[in-house]
Formats: C-alpha cells, sequence, structure tokens
C-alpha cells in the first residue's frame, strides 16, 4: 500500500533522512518509533506531499507521491504534530469546509459530518469557535478532519502527547477502531503506545532505520527478552555446567563475585518461558542456596534506549 | 480547465473569505478605510464644490497602500506561523488553486469596501450634475490598482511568518510600484529610461483608466503585474522553503 524507497532529505549539510525504504501493506497500524529530531515528522512531511524529498520516491498504491501528488494525497488522512485548525472558524464550519474541499457529495456532506462529529465525540463542541476548545478536544477535530474523507490512509503525527491518560486511551481505542479498515501510520515516543496499538514497528534513529517488525519481534531481536538474575552459594564450576544444562535456558553467563564460591549470574530462558520455579528448586536439590533471584524484564523502553543511543 | 478544479478554487476562496469576516480586524479596516476616505473626500468637497469624484480617485491610491496590504498580511504569514498551512497544502489541491483562492478573496473583500463607498457618487447626484463616465472608470481603475496592490501583498505575505513584516513591506513594495512612473520622479532620469519607468509604474496606467479612458494597454498592464505576483507566490509555496 505504502512503498518507501530509499527516501533521503537533507538541509544543507544537515542529513535528516538517509535512504530509508520500508513499506506498510494494507490494513496494518505501524507504529513509528525514534527520539526527537530522528525524522520521523519528515518522513511523514514527504508520504503527506508537503515537503519533498532530497532523493528517493514514495508510492502510495503504485502512484508516486512526487509525480501524482494530487491522487495520493485524496486518499490520505493527515493529522500533523501540531494539530493546526483555523482558530476563528466553528467546528461545523471547520467540518464543512473539510467535507467540501475533500469532495464530498453535497448531499451527503450533512449525513457525513454527523457521523464524523458520533465517531470523535464531538458533539457537545460543535458550535463553539476552535480557539476556545481543550486540546483533547483539538486533538479530535483534527482526527475528525483526517478521516472525513473516509481514507484508506491515514498518517497521524504523534497524536497522544499533550493528552491525560484518559484521552490518551480513548485516541488510542479510536486508532485501534479505525485500523480495522485502514492502514495506519502513526509516530510516539511512548513506547506502550506501540505495544498496546501496533501490529509492526519501526524504529529509526538519526534518519536510519534501526529495528523493524512487531514489537515482540523487536523485543527479541534486541535480547534475550527476560533475565533472571541469581546469587548462589556453591562452586562455580558445577553451578554454571548445570544451569547450562538445564531445559529452556538459552545462556548462563557469570555477573559478579561476592565472594569465595558465592556467584551472582545471569540466566536467559527461552522467550515465553517462566523458569523461576523450575530454577529455584533445581538449585536447592543440588545442595546450593539462593541468596538473591529477581527477574529483570527488557521492555520495548530498554531496546528503545539501547538503539537510540 | 473542468469544473471540478474551479469548484475547488470556489470552496478555498468561500474560506478565505469567511475568515475575514470571523475576525473584527476586517470590519475595522472597512470602517477606517470609509471614515477616512470620506473624511478627506468631503473636507475638500465644499472648499471647491464641484460635483466629480476626481479628487476622491486621486485619493484612492493611496488609502490603498494602506488597505491592500492590511488585508494581505496575514493570508500566507498567519498560516505559516500557525501550521495551518501543512495542513491546507497537504490537501489534494494545487498550489496555483490555493493561490488564486486567497487573491480573489482578498479582492472580493476590497470589492465590498468599494461598494460600500457608493455613498459619495448618490450624494454628489443629488447635490448637481454628475458624469457618470469618469465615476465608472474610477472604480474600475481602482480594482484594477487594488488588484495589483493586492498581488504584490499576497506574494509578500507568502515570504514571511510575521504579518508586521508582511505589511510594512507590502506597503513599501506597493509604495514603489506606485510612484515610479509618476512625474516627480522622472524629473531627473535619462529619456529612455522614463519612458520604460512610466511604462512600468502603477500610477500611470491609474490615472488613465481612472479619467474615463479605458486603454486595452492599461488593462494588459495591470493583468500581466497582477499575473506575475501570483505566479512567483506559487513558485515560493512550491518550494516550501521554510521549517
Amino acid at each position: 500500500m505504502i512503498e518507501i524507497k530509499n527516501l533521503t532529505k537533507k538541509f544543507g549539510n544537515n542529513t535528516i533522512l538517509d535512504s530509508i525504504s520500508f513499506s506498510v501493506k494494507k490494513g496494518e497500524i505501524l507504529g513509528f518509533l525514534g527520539p526527537n529530531g530522528a525524522g520521523k515528522t519528515t518522513t511523514m512531511k514527504i508520504i503527506t506531499s508537503f515537503w519533498l524529498p532530497t532523493g528517493g520516491d514514495i508510492e502510495v498504491d503504485g502512484k508516486s507521491v512526487l509525480h501524482n501528488s494530487i491522487l495520493t494525497r485524496s486518499k490520505i488522512g493527515y493529522l500533523p504534530e501540531t494539530v493546526p485548525l483555523y482558530e476563528d472558524m466553528r467546528v461545523f464550519e471547520y467540518l464543512k469546509f473539510i467535507a467540501e474541499i475533500r469532495g464530498i457529495e453535497k448531499d451527503d456532506i450533512k449525513k457525513r459530518i454527523r457521523e464524523v462529529i458520533e465517531d470523535c465525540g464531538l458533539k457537545q463542541v460543535v458550535k463553539k469557535p476552535i480557539e476556545e476548545l481543550s486540546k483533547g478536544y483539538r486533538q479530535r477535530v483534527g482526527l475528525a478532519q483526517a478521516i472525513m474523507h473516509e481514507p484508506d490512509i491515514l498518517i497521524l503525527d504523534e497524536p497522544t502527547t499533550g493528552l491525560d491518560p484518559n484521552q490518551i486511551v480513548e485516541i488510542r481505542d479510536l486508532i485501534k477502531k479505525l485500523g480495522k479498515e485502514k492502514t495506519v501510520i502513526f509516530s510516539t515516543h511512548i513506547l506502550s503506545e506501540v505495544s498496546a496499538t501496533c501490529d509492526r514497528a519501526i524504529i529509526i534513529n538519526k534518519g536510519k532505520i534501526a529495528s523493524e517488525g512487531t514489537p515482540e519481534e523487536i523485543t527479541r531481536k534486541a535480547s534475550g527478552q527476560e533475565i533472571l538474575y541469581i546469587k548462589i552459594k556453591g562452586s562455580r564450576e558445577a553451578v554454571l555446567q548445570k544451569l547450562e544444562r538445564l531445559e529452556n535456558v538459552e545462556k548462563v553467563e557469570e555477573k559478579d563475585k561476592e565472594s569465595e564460591n558465592v556467584y551472582g549470574y545471569n540466566v536467559y530462558p527461552k522467550i515465553g518461558v517462566d523458569l523461576r520455579e523450575y530454577l529455584s528448586m533445581t538449585v536447592m536439590q543440588s545442595g546450593w542456596s539462593i541468596l538473591e533471584f529477581n527477574r529483570k524484564s527488557v521492555t520495548l523502553e530498554d531496546v528503545f534506549r539501547e538503539l537510540t543511543k | 480547465m473542468n469544473k471540478k478544479y474551479l469548484k475547488t478554487i470556489y470552496i478555498l476562496f468561500k474560506k478565505e473569505l469567511m475568515s475575514y469576516f470571523n475576525s473584527p480586524i476586517a470590519y475595522i479596516i472597512i470602517g477606517v478605510f470609509l471614515v477616512v476616505g470620506n473624511w478627506l473626500f468631503f473636507k475638500n468637497f465644499f472648499i471647491f464644490g464641484e460635483a466629480s469624484m476626481r479628487d476622491y480617485f486621486s485619493l484612492l491610491p493611496w488609502i490603498f497602500l494602506f488597505l491592500a496590504p492590511a488585508l494581505t498580511m496575514r493570508l500566507w504569514a498567519e498560516e505559516k506561523k500557525t501550521g495551518t498551512v501543512e495542513f491546507l497544502l497537504t490537501l489534494p489541491v494545487t498550489d496555483w488553486q490555493v493561490v488564486l483562492a486567497k487573491f480573489l478573496g482578498s479582492l472580493v473583500f476590497m470589492f465590498i469596501s468599494l461598494l460600500l463607498t457608493i455613498t459619495i457618487p448618490i450624494s454628489l447626484a443629488n447635490l448637481g450634475d454628475i458624469d457618470m463616465g469618469p465615476i465608472i472608470g474610477g472604480y474600475l481603475g481602482s480594482l484594477f490598482l487594488g488588484g495589483a496592490y493586492l498581488s504584490l501583498g499576497l506574494f509578500i505575505s507568502s515570504l514571511t511568518k510575521n504579518q508586521i513584516i508582511a505589511f510594512v513591506l507590502g506597503l513599501v513594495a506597493s509604495f514603489v510600484a506606485f510612484i515610479i512612473g509618476s512625474d516627480f520622479l522622472l524629473l531627473g532620469v535619462p529619456n529612455f529610461l522614463a519612458g520604460i519607468m512610466k511604462f512600468l509604474g502603477l500610477g500611470s496606467h491609474f490615472y488613465n483608466i481612472s479619467k474615463g479612458v479605458i486603454d486595452s494597454k492599461d488593462v494588459i498592464y495591470y493583468l500581466s503585474f497582477i499575473f506575475i505576483f501570483l505566479w512567483l507566490n506559487s513558485q515560493v509555496i512550491k518550494k516550501r522553503g521554510w521549517k
């Protein structure tokens, strides 16, 4: 549905995007991750034809955004990061303008506006001037604008920043609902959001793709997912030998030494296996004692920080 | 140019016009324009006691110097400042459509302001016999001159994010374009240059039309002037050279 090919963007000598390529399939919700200034917004601005790339191209449904811009723009609904709205218009005036400019048939305009108001929960504010709206409502008006023409593709640039936790959940649910029928690309730096909403995520850093896959895949790729730290009193060689041969253990490494025969070990279990009980029983049965034991999960946060250091 | 293309321009144009009337500034601008214009005109009118609008139309270019940039200053500068330009230019519309719609919006607003000065010829008609030719010519010329100022001001607004800068630069540029062909400036200039300057200046063409002489040369001149600045404007927008 969306093919990004060797996309490069430079401002003078400053390279924002360095030949990135990826594709988004129809009906997919893609989370776009990266620290500020990584190139997320730039990529979105190029997909939506606001900026021209320095090199490379983007195809939407097989049509280039450089050569068939008007056509590709009509398939995309876009919510820029700053949620720019015409402050002096009232909500319904604004929605009517959007409906008209998006080419909705005259007879359907009223019906469509009513649906969008319903979907985005704007009923209470339709008559208010936009400048009087709260941040949460502004965001919803922005979303309403983006979905007005029932686009196949939604590009949402940090749609949940600046919202309170309840509003975040609301917007997230809305994205999920919309994502059932549409292709959605949204950027964020809230990582739990990606795990909660996305089918697939791309982490970009300094204009390059740092990692790509489902949130689970990304986490797994980056490290062993889960680490069990255990401090055991017992002969080092014997302990290592025993632990390494255990079922469902990928890897064991010595972490630190407290004193003679007291060592801390990192145990990496296979993905999805809870090894705690089995591990502790084995150690006890071997006649050693456990002095410390804890589990450390690697989260997307860790991966993100690791990749974007 | 098909029907859909024009319809898009019309929808954008409606939005532009609506944003004038949604803001109190527009009413203030119209109010000041009417008060200043009428006062300056009628101040001298009773001294000379001549039932003609000639004095009014010689005043108008100077008033327009302030009116036109006041109307165009925010058209691009504000969109850029608030970021709505990003929304506007990612709609399925061409840059040229947006530029035209903004120009037409300001032109129609100016036309409405001019319509409200109709009280002047009506009062004159009650006071004595008037010659309609120069009056119609005057209004037509004002509209052409106003359009030229507006296209220049709109172009300048696309160069900045700051409305005040857009206003001041618009005023200065319009002023230069207006006086460049005036007799006063041409005195010390070699002959061949004087001819060119006289042709380029907005002012000399205005006085022809406002005398009631509508020459196709003047009309073509104004239309070209407007077209050139609208085209330059669309080039600036196309480059989107701002961040």
